[in-house]
């Protein structure tokens, strides 16, 4: 294993840590529970990021039938799912204080749901089918469907009244964060999406060597085959 | 919701912080370790497949 991409990437977590708890100024109105805000929304939106990147290989897998697009399929869609578990982990904690309850069904907390509940069951769905090439058109299809609930999840609380907070990042007039808080949010974003492409191609690699293992024990049967 | 006392709610952020942080390494960790079981039916593979060849 090499050593170097992990301790930049702990170290870029470990300023974005610093920078959310020391360095943005404290929130008038939410005080210091706010800072949750500096993994929470940028959790959300690495999620994203990877599922979408699933969604470009599960199309890729489609068109071009590469195991390789099946591999970072799998791989992008469940270090996606760790991000979206921060999400609703942590929007919980944040929401019990400031809300008094700890969950609603609004159209943003319901659908972000939806979402995690959806690559679960993409995980499952695989779990559930042995033969390698059935495997990944069904999951590739089932992604593709998947990843039409992230624009809805984005979208909620800009087309319905939610208990969750209104858009403080391109949410138009009115919205916006100051200039400290921007430059926080920014490096925990960058770090997580450090953190991502880190776990993506460790993942990856789990893909490949188990293609790796498949191979050679369809090679072993064969040679017993061969010697019978 | 005003903030009265500046550490408020300082026990739900470290739990939050927490939460994060064991997150991501339990998912690390559970990788590391299909890696790891991985890696040694590779090598198990390896060596049968080389006794069949001999």
């Amino acid at each position: 294993m090499n050593w170097l991409p992990t301790l930049g990437v702990a170290a870029l977590l470990a300023v974005a840590g610093y920078a959310a708890l020391f360095v943005a100024p404290t929130e008038r109105t939410m005080g210091l529970i706010q800072r949750i805000f500096y993994f929470h929304v940028p959790s959300a939106w690495t999620a994203f990021v990877a599922f979408f990147v699933a969604f470009v290989a599960n199309i890729a897998y489609l068109l071009r039938r590469a195991p390789k697009w099946d591999w970072l399929g799998v791989s992008a869609a469940e270090v996606g799912l760790a991000f979206c578990t921060v999400v609703l982990v942590t929007g919980p904690i944040w929401a019990r204080p400031v809300w008094g309850i700890w969950w609603t069904w609004d159209a943003r907390l319901t659908s972000t749901f939806v979402l995690w509940v959806l690559y679960v069951s993409y995980l499952l769905l695989r779990t559930l089918i042995s033969e390698p090439e059935r495997r990944a058109v069904a999951s590739a299809v089932f992604g593709i469907f998947a990843f039409l609930d992230v624009p809805l999840v984005y979208m909620s609380i800009r087309l319905w009244r939610t208990q969750h907070p209104q858009p403080v990042i391109a949410g138009g007039r009115g919205s916006g964060l100051d200039p400290r808080m921007w430059q926080v949010f920014l490096t925990c974003w960058a770090a997580l999406l450090a953190l991502m492409v880190l776990l993506l191609v460790q993942r990856y690699r789990l893909e490949a060597l188990r293609r790796e293992v498949e191979e050679m024990a369809i090679e072993g049967e064969r040679r017993n085959t061969r010697a019978s | 919701m005003a903030a009265e006392d500046p550490m408020k709610n300082l026990g739900s952020l470290m739990a939050a912080y927490l939460a994060v942080w064991a997150i991501f390494f339990a998912f690390h960790i559970t990788v590391a370790q299909r890696l790891a079981h991985l890696q040694s039916e590779v090598e198990r593979l390896k060596e049968t497949l080389r006794q069949t060849r001999q």
